[in-house]
């Protein structure tokens, strides 16, 4: 088993908690992580993105090679773009399509969209939207998880117990909530590949 | 055995602790903060009560674990590359005086300028003050070599500097970790009285005495096990790989490598590793991150003898991180062709907070200024470094911790009117003390603007050094009270801050204005907490 994700988003988004995620059950799975992070100046704002890398083997490079990527998680359209260098000839984009926009020149929302349906393997989801129908839009980053999860070799098990660890502190109602989101996000692309049989 | 998942930062952290540490001393700075922070939350740490708290600066920070050490207990002192230059003289004196308690300096350097203004090397530092440094490859060793580095540095009587970069700072693996933490030392002082005292007839001493120690820490570097020769069946071209390095070479070689290679992570160079390699192979590929010290080393002045590539004749560039492609790309593997990024991809550089109070200092410094035209502005290095940037392009310098002050100071010297600094709080407490007397002294014509949101915030909201005393410090420094202004940085507040600045640069003196509101991020994080 082998896993490289490049984790996309806007520094105060919250990629890192889906990294948390996918590397505690990673670790109850005894599998080998590497993840490298951006701290500092981007995380007002920037562009950040973070490397993710499982495997049943040992890791070497801290960083994912361009094209060696099997996913690319973004939580921002345009972010979703930034890293395509990085995924693999047969590798999947999974984004969020609720743009952020906090510069002047962001480039028109509908080329964005159009740039990223045109792709060849996407899953673009409408995270925020099925966040609230869930009952709290906060919880976005869980429906992005879920819709990366049938892509990830992780038991449906493992992932959901990891969310619980990372929310249990919260209240039992911050983690069922959750929960729901990852489970809205990851039916989302199930229903999307089963589209695309 | 016990395994957990940790930042190399944070793996220098623990293995401090479990090294026996009675104390870490450290400014905030990317990517070396999390070091400090791992450590103050620590169980084992709290409950053995470690000094962990922030010093003022990288140099105060340094010389308060010189104390440490002179006491006989064991210290980490950690910083970014560029607060090495802060403490660079007690640095280059330490390794002179030696140490008494094991003394490790842990040294996040940032090549690509991820979060900072130059991508300067620290392992030049360990070579200009002639002591051993370590550089790990990965987390593992990150730990394992700080443990390592505290029994060295207390064995020879010479402080170890640990040098990482960004990318292992900040990424994450499983680390096995010992058992149980050593117990710190006990008080002890130094067996020689005049060890610390470097007047001239006792620094030449000290000084022999290091030079003497050089064949010691050669024989250490080549019998060290963190460094390694190994053979392969082409021996067309050798690879040296330091630090983080190797990670990327043995991506494209994860299993048997075809050429020979020393894995290089404890210097100085380990000579006979080195020769064994270059005895063998045709030419010499050395994969560093950061400028090609070892590159430099081994070729010499006339490049004579076998060819070695790298960062110097264009095999990799002669800036920025390294990177698994780039090595790629030195060793001629052919890679796939990738997707092309779209034309539409626009850059998204950082940005001052919403509701950030740097927002409503830089609306009225604008206004005001307008009148008074571009370039008048200093500053420094913090959020409101941001500032340069559109929509305000408010600053014209980012230099060093406190350069804004003393530029302001000597651009007024030189004449400019107005002359304007903006600092924060934290950075002013750093390094801007100094030269606001400088200013005073000479009654200097300028209007420093110390923006105060009462933290470290760049860094993630540190406690700053001097909460609610800026004004008092200032005063204390000699700027007349009637010239020192403090109020809430609030868009209600705009016109009292316009008339502040335009009342203050009409006067001919060194006036304070200091606009003052908490973080935003840190007060959310607050928030957070308490729901």
């Amino acid at each position: 088993m082998k896993c490289d994700i490049v984790l996309a988003g806007v520094g105060g988004q919250g990629i890192l908690s889906i990294a948390t995620v996918l590397g505690l059950a990673a670790v109850e799975n005894n599998l080998y992580l590497k993840q490298a992070e951006t701290h500092g100046m981007s995380q007002r704002g920037g562009a950040v993105q973070s490397y993710l890398r499982l495997s049943d083997k040992p890791i070497f490079s801290d960083l994912i090679p361009s094209g060696e990527a099997q996913l690319i998680l973004s939580v921002e359209p345009l972010e979703s773009l930034r890293y395509l260098n990085f995924l693999s000839p047969d590798g999947y984009v999974i984004t969020s399509t609720t743009p952020f926009v906090n510069i002047p020149d962001y480039p028109d929302t509908e080329g964005i969209l159009a740039t990223i349906r045109n792709l060849p393997r996407v899953v673009a989801i409408d995270a925020e939207a099925i966040a609230k129908a869930e009952g709290n839009s906060k919880s976005s980053n869980m429906v992005m998880l879920g819709a990366a999860s049938p892509f990830v070799e992780l038991p449906l098990e493992s992932l959901e117990q990891a969310i619980k660890t990372i929310f249990s502190k919260k209240g039992e109602e911050i983690v069922a909530v959750n929960l729901r989101a990852f489970h809205a996000g990851r039916a989302f692309t199930e229903q999307t590949l089963n589209k695309l049989k | 055995m016990n395994k957990k998942l940790l930042l190399g930062v944070e793996a220098i952290g623990q293995g401090a602790i479990d090294g026996g540490i009675s104390g870490v001393y450290a400014y905030p700075g990317t990517p070396s903060t999390e070091i400090t922070e791992y450590i103050q939350e620590n169980e084992v740490a709290i409950g053995r009560n470690l000094h962990r708290q922030w010093s003022v600066n990288e140099k105060t920070a340094m010389e308060a674990a010189l104390g440490m050490s002179y006491a006989g207990k064991r210290t980490l002192v950690c910083m970014k590359h560029v607060g090495l230059n802060v403490a660079a003289d007690v640095f280059m004196n330490i390794a002179i005086t030696g140490v008494n308690g094991g003394m490790v300096i842990a040294v996040a350097d940032d090549p690509s300028m991820h979060s900072s203004q130059n991508e300067q090397d620290s392992r030049y530092y360990g070579r200009f003050a002639m002591v051993p440094v370590l550089e790990p490859a990965d987390q593992q060793e990150a730990y394992d070599m700080t443990i390592t580095g505290l029994d060295l540095s207390e064995k020879l009587g010479v402080p170890v500097m640990i040098r990482i970069t960004t990318r292992l700072a900040h990424s994450r693996s499983g680390v096995k970790l010992a058992d149980l933490a050593r117990k710190e030392n006990s008080l002890s002082l130094p067996a020689d009285p005049l060890q610390f005292v470097l007047l001239p007839s006792n620094a030449r001493k000290r000084y022999n005495k290091l030079l003497g120690q050089q064949t010691e820490f050669l024989q250490l570097a080549e019998q060290s096990d963190f460094n390694l020769f190994v053979d392969g069946i082409d021996s067309s071209l050798g690879i040296v790989c330091c630090g983080i390095a190797y990670n990327y070479f043995r991506e494209n070689y994860p299993g048997v490598s075809p050429y020979p290679y020393v894995k290089l992570s404890q210097y100085p160079l380990p000579e006979k590793l080195l020769k064994q390699l270059e005895y063998q192979v045709d030419e010499i590929l050395v994969l560093e991150d950061g400028y090609p010290l070892v590159e430099e080393q081994l070729k010499g002045f006339f490049g004579r003898g076998k060819k070695i590539l790298g960062r110097l004749d264009g095999t990799l560039p002669r800036a920025g991180e390294l990177t698994p492609d780039l090595v790629a790309t030195a060793l001629k593997i052919e890679r796939a062709l990738q997707e092309e990024l779209p034309g539409t991809l626009v850059n998204r550089p950082p940005a001052l907070c919403k509701g950030c109070g740097h927002h409503d200092t830089y609306r009225a410094l604008n206004e005001v200024m307008e009148e008074h035209g571009k370039g008048k502005v200093f500053s420094d290095i913090g959020c409101y470094t941001l500032g340069a940037l559109p929509p305000y392009n408010s600053i014209y310098s980012c230099v060093d911790m406190g350069a804004s002050v003393t530029m302001a100071k000597g651009a007024a010297d030189a004449g400019l009117f107005p002359s304007i600094a903006v600092i924060g709080d934290s950075t002013f407490t750093h390094s801007g003390i100094t030269g606001l007397l400088d200013a005073v002294n000479e009654q200097s014509n300028i209007v420093l603007i110390i923006g105060d949101n009462e933290s470290i915030s760049m860094t993630g909201g540190q406690d700053s050094s001097a909460l609610g005393r800026i004004e008092s410090i200032c005063e204390g420094v000699g700027v007349l009270p009637e010239h020192i202004h403090v109020l809430e940085s609030l868009p209600k507040n705009h016109e009292i801050l316009v008339d502040l600045l335009k009342r203050e640069i009409a006067y001919n003196g060194v006036s304070v204005i200091i606009p003052r509101r908490e973080c935003i991020q840190k007060l959310s994080r607050k928030k957070r907490n308490i729901l």
